[in-house]
């Protein structure tokens, strides 16, 4: 009995905080500087990617380094129709345009596993980047392209919004049968199959689920932008920084991958302005750190710790 | 017609060459070692900026540096290897978690060298000229040293390959290969091999910057470009066969250049075509198992 009032209070203190925090994202615009809602919209923008990221590859352990082709395509959608539809159709367009580059790829690749798996999600995007460089340079003859602005405050709001859908999504995903199913896969892919999941339909869906997410945020970042090519477009850096972030912050839990986007994304900005030129030394060796100390992340440290915090209570006693 | 046809095949073979030497290192680490070194690239930067520095500096010839570029770049290898890999290795509970968190590792060794060379380097675009004579074949003029390297190339792969096969610890290291595990108990150190393997794969990567620095214009960020080819031939030629890399970098080589004969610009777009439908038809590759 104790035990169920106990969990009941956590999850409405729980509940509170979630509140408390929506409340203050969505008012924030009011009191704060400019510089500052950009930087929360690049947050934002880093905790879509990580979560959608990890809706995938987090339960069922096939590391996808696809992410830059599906948030490279939500950016072309904009570029393309921005100046013609307004912004929430186009985001929705950006979205279903990554789900269905997501389906065709996966129908191509589930078949292969681990390094395989990696190493071709990495070539995929790759692929894409430089073939649309390419297509503009010899095809369409103009490499690059203007995009239609939106105001910074729209587009706070429009990236909170979707990371708000992005973490509803998430959660839901990961309480349903189909969650378990994911993670059966993760463990042991022919057992799941064995079990009655029709395994390769479930990856498929929700390798689409995940790109959505990811298409959409390309499609509202390059508002920010007001000149894209390729290579900023489908940049790999795009398809590491998710499954770093997913690392360091905890890759077992959600509330992991949004601490991990959060502090790595904040901790990248402070690097780049305060060392500029010793900002990848410094990264590189805290990437370094976290791997080798911490191979459960931020979150991992905040158990132990809490842990150890509790232990001690009861010491004293 | 003749002329373009030998002009297609010895400039392929010339890159090819190169694309063997830094796939075989690759092949190396994460056939042998298990670390998908993401850093590779940029072990092929040290040795190239190591070669232009002797040589701008000290004035020593290119090909004297490769005994000396090359030995450096194995001595970091080898040391990182001991300390970080091992140290993941040790505190890894399976070699899939191992692999990942390796190939994470990687990620920081390459921020973290291709920062040391920038603010060691700077951010230019450097080269040197070497014998850049021209040389005659069959009416096709290259410059000699395209020649020397590709030479070099071939020389130092079957040095390795002899190496391999005829050597007590090339036996070892291919039993390390095969079964970890059971090359242990066979009496193999293997902490010892992996590191070797791992350190013998920064050489190669070494070597080639040097033979690379001959040829092209060089700067901090050349790693990754090649860190990507060497993947694609390492998929080629098959994971864990080194004959299969040797081969697979050649034959990638001839196709870059039919492509860029055909269409300059195009030669990535088709590396990576080539690649992905390999991954779809025979992902073991060429010679894999």
């Amino acid at each position: 009995m104790d035990n169920v009032r106990v969990t009941s209070n956590k999850r409405a203190l729980f509940l509170a905080l979630l509140i408390l925090i929506l409340i203050l994202a969505a008012t924030m615009p009011l009191y704060i500087q400019p510089y500052t809602i950009i930087s929360l919209t690049s947050i934002f923008m880093y905790i879509i990617l990580t979560v959608s990221w990890a809706i995938f590859s987090a339960p069922t352990r096939y590391i996808s380094l696809a992410s830059a082709s599906f948030f490279g395509t939500g950016i072309y959608v904009w570029a393309i129709l921005g100046s013609a539809l307004p912004l929430p159709i186009v985001v929705g367009i950006g979205g279903l345009v990554s789900s269905l580059l997501a389906l065709f790829t996966g129908l191509l690749t589930l078949r292969l596993r681990g390094m395989y798996f990696i190493i071709f999600t990495f070539g995929f995007s790759e692929f894409i980047r430089h073939s649309s460089q390419w297509w503009e340079v010899n095809i369409s003859g103009t490499e690059g392209r203007w995009v239609v602005g939106v105001d910074h405050t729209a587009i706070y709001y429009a990236m909170f919004i979707l990371a708000f859908l992005t973490l509803i999504t998430a959660y839901a995903i990961r309480r349903s049968r189909f969650g378990l199913a994911l993670q059966s896969i993760g463990q042991f892919e022919e057992a799941a199959a064995h079990a009655g999941i029709n395994v390769t339909a479930v990856k498929i869906i929700t390798f689409a689920i995940s790109a959505f997410f990811m298409g959409a945020a390309g499609a509202i970042m390059a508002t920010r932008w007001s000149y894209i090519d390729p290579s900023i477009a489908f940049s790999p850096l795009i398809s590491f920084m998710p499954v770093l972030m997913a690392i360091f912050g905890g890759i077992g839990q959600i509330y992991g991958h949004i601490i991990g986007a959060s502090v790595l994304t904040i901790l990248a900005e402070v690097l780049l302005t305060e060392f500029p030129y010793y900002y990848m030394l410094l990264f590189g060796l805290i990437l370094l750190t976290v791997i080798l100390f911490l191979p459960h992340g931020l979150v991992g440290l905040i158990e132990r710790w809490w842990k150890g915090r509790l232990v001690g209570k009861h010491a004293n006693t | 017609m003749i002329a373009t046809l030998l002009d297609i095949t010895i400039g392929g073979l010339l890159t090819g060459g190169i694309y063997a030497l830094t796939a075989v290192g690759l092949n190396l680490q994460y056939g042998v070692a298990r670390v998908l070194n993401i850093a590779h690239g940029e072990f092929i930067m040290l040795g190239a900026f190591a070669t232009y520095s002797l040589y701008t500096l000290f004035g020593i010839n290119p090909l004297v540096s490769l005994a000396i570029a090359g030995p450096i770049v194995f001595i970091i290898g080898f040391l990182i290897h001991s300390t970080l890999f091992q140290y993941i290795r040790s505190s890894s509970e399976s070699t899939g978690a191992f692999e990942g968190r390796s190939l994470l590792a990687s990620f920081g060794l390459l921020f973290i060298i291709q920062n040391v060379a920038l603010l060691s380097w700077g951010p230019e675009i450097k080269g040197y000229t070497y014998l850049a004579e021209p040389v005659n074949i069959l009416g096709t003029i290259f410059a000699a040293n395209r020649l020397v390297a590709l030479l070099f190339a071939v020389a130092i792969g079957l040095a390795f390959y002899l190496f391999l096969v005829r050597t007590r610890l090339g036996k070892a290291i291919r039993a390390a290969a095969q079964d970890p595990v059971t090359a242990q108990l066979m009496g193999v150190n293997i902490h010892r091999v992996l590191g070797l393997c791992f350190g013998l794969g920064a050489l190669m990567a070494g070597l080639a910057g040097s033979l690379i620095s001959m040829m092209f214009e060089i700067t901090p960020h050349m790693g990754l470009r090649y860190t990507v080819i060497a993947l694609i031939v390492v998929v080629l030629g098959g994971l864990g066969s080194i004959p299969g890399s040797f081969i697979g970098g050649l034959i990638l080589g001839l196709i870059g250049s039919i492509v860029t004969y055909i269409h300059p610009g195009l030669s990535m777009v088709a590396y990576y075509m080539i690649f992905i439908l390999l991954l779809l038809v025979k992902p073991t590759g060429i010679l894999g198992k």
